[in-house]
């Protein structure tokens, strides 16, 4: 249905903006549902555990001394922002995985945060270099209020799958939903189908 | 840990039910230069829980498509859904609908949505907005009323003047707390809402705070340095999102 007098503004469609986006340029918008945690560094950890053969734990050295690695891309919010041709550094989950052993029945991932945020994954979309644990954004350090020091980064889905003050990652043979997907939002979450809400 | 985040989903629905719909614009009025206030007939309309917000697409001849999410503002026992919508710089969406948008127009929508930032009306609780962050926190201001349980919600809104408050005049017989930060109201001193303002609504239930990113940020810490449960905050924030 074409809406009376509506032409739209922002006509260059960029092949990397998904359908429904628009490009924020260098703002990056703050959404987060809850208050804002004071996280130190010190007393994080990260975890892998469920269906794992080693369920392990990392501190903040331990992660910093895993190899590093670096994602260049784009980046899309379910409120319809993307950021284009930015960057964030941090640790493949690849490896978090290969350390603690994925046993062969697990299938979804549980990301949790420090608040207790949750957001679910299918495995296949935080393995073979789609994700990341990110502490950095362009070279700086991630704020707080993007999730800093540390979150997850899964940059080819809506960007609340990326959860922030991500602490452990859980394997499942079943998909458990997380706290956006309970309250409305798609399992998913790919911007390129345009998977915002449950049922897209 | 904050134990209410796993807690299940409140209000009957929580994704939008069905599809797009195609809603006819009743009247779209301009209380202010700067935003518009829609009211929609939504056909095989679910009734929202207040909070909840509506996603409205605009779609051009050649198919191009923008859509944007919104607050409703109307109780669920509105025959309409009226929405307020600011009109931002450079708003691809919102200058649209608060320059454009006349009465007898179709408009696509898709909701309600949101299983978060709710109220049923069913126990007591405090909401904290500024500038169109008072949108969903007016949709549960009437739903209390309607239920007759006013004395439920506790409810402190800010914004830099009366103009630029929605819903200013209704807040202000409601009893709301209003906090203008350059003018003087209801007998309050023109200046931010501070912790002097919210610490007598301080209490049980979830504490709702909505507004920009950076009202949002200094209202949930004023409030959990007052004593206010981080678990029990649940922040909704204005992006700028067009």
């Amino acid at each position: 249905m074409a809406t009376r007098g509506f032409t739209g503004r922002r006509r260059e469609t960029d092949p990397r903006l998904p359908p429904g986006q628009y490009d924020t340029g260098r703002d990056w918008p703050v959404l987060t549902a809850e208050v804002t945690p004071n996280l130190r560094p010190e007393t994080w950890t990260m975890s892998v555990d469920g269906l794992v053969e080693r369920p392990s734990t990392w501190t903040w050295d331990e992660m910093h001394a895993l190899p590093q690695s670096r994602y260049e891309g784009d980046i899309h919010c379910v409120t319809t922002w993307s950021m284009l041709g930015t960057s964030f550094e941090g640790v493949s989950v690849d490896l978090l995985l290969e350390a603690a052993g994925v046993r062969p029945e697990a299938a979804f991932v549980l990301a949790t945060s420090t608040t207790g945020y949750t957001t679910n994954l299918p495995l296949a979309d935080v393995t073979g270099g789609k994700a990341w644990v990110a502490w950095s954004h362009e070279g700086r350090p991630l704020t707080p209020d993007h999730g800093g020091p540390v979150r997850l980064l899964v940059p080819h889905l809506y960007f609340w799958k990326s959860a922030k003050w991500v602490t452990r990652l859980t394997l499942l043979d079943h998909d458990v939903q997380g706290f956006w997907e309970r309250n409305g939002y798609h399992d998913r979450g790919d911007p390129w189908t345009e998977q915002r809400y449950q049922g897209d | 840990m904050t134990d209410a985040l796993f807690a299940p989903a409140a209000g009957p629905s929580t994704g939008p039910v069905g599809g797009w719909r195609h809603a006819r614009v009743l009247s779209a009025d301009h209380p202010h230069p700067a935003a518009v206030r829609l009211r929609l007939d939504v056909p095989d309309r679910v009734d929202h829980v207040p909070g909840q917000h509506y996603v409205v697409r605009l779609t051009a001849d050649d198919g191009y498509r923008a859509q944007r999410s919104y607050s409703v503002a109307s109780a669920p026992s509105d025959p309409a859904v009226e929405l307020w919508v600011d009109r931002l710089p450079d708003g691809e969406v919102s200058g649209f609908l608060a320059d454009e948008v006349r009465a007898g127009d179709t408009l696509e929508v898709r909701g309600p949505v949101g299983g978060w930032f709710v109220w049923d009306g069913s126990g007591p609780a405090l909401a904290v907005g500024g500038g169109s962050g008072v949108v969903p926190l007016v949709a549960m201001l009437r739903h209390a009323q309607d239920l007759g349980v006013r004395e439920r919600l506790r409810l402190a809104v800010a914004a830099r003047t009366r103009t630029l408050l929605p819903y200013a005049d209704e807040l202000l017989a409601a009893g709301a707390l209003v906090a203008l930060s350059r003018e003087d109201a209801a007998g309050r001193a023109a200046g931010r809402l501070g912790a002097d303002d919210l610490r007598t609504l301080v209490g049980p239930g979830p504490a709702f705070v909505c507004g920009s990113a950076g009202f949002a940020g200094a209202a949930s810490r004023l409030l959990v340095e007052l004593g206010v449960d981080e678990g029990a905050v649940r922040v909704e924030r204005f992006g700028p999102t067009g």
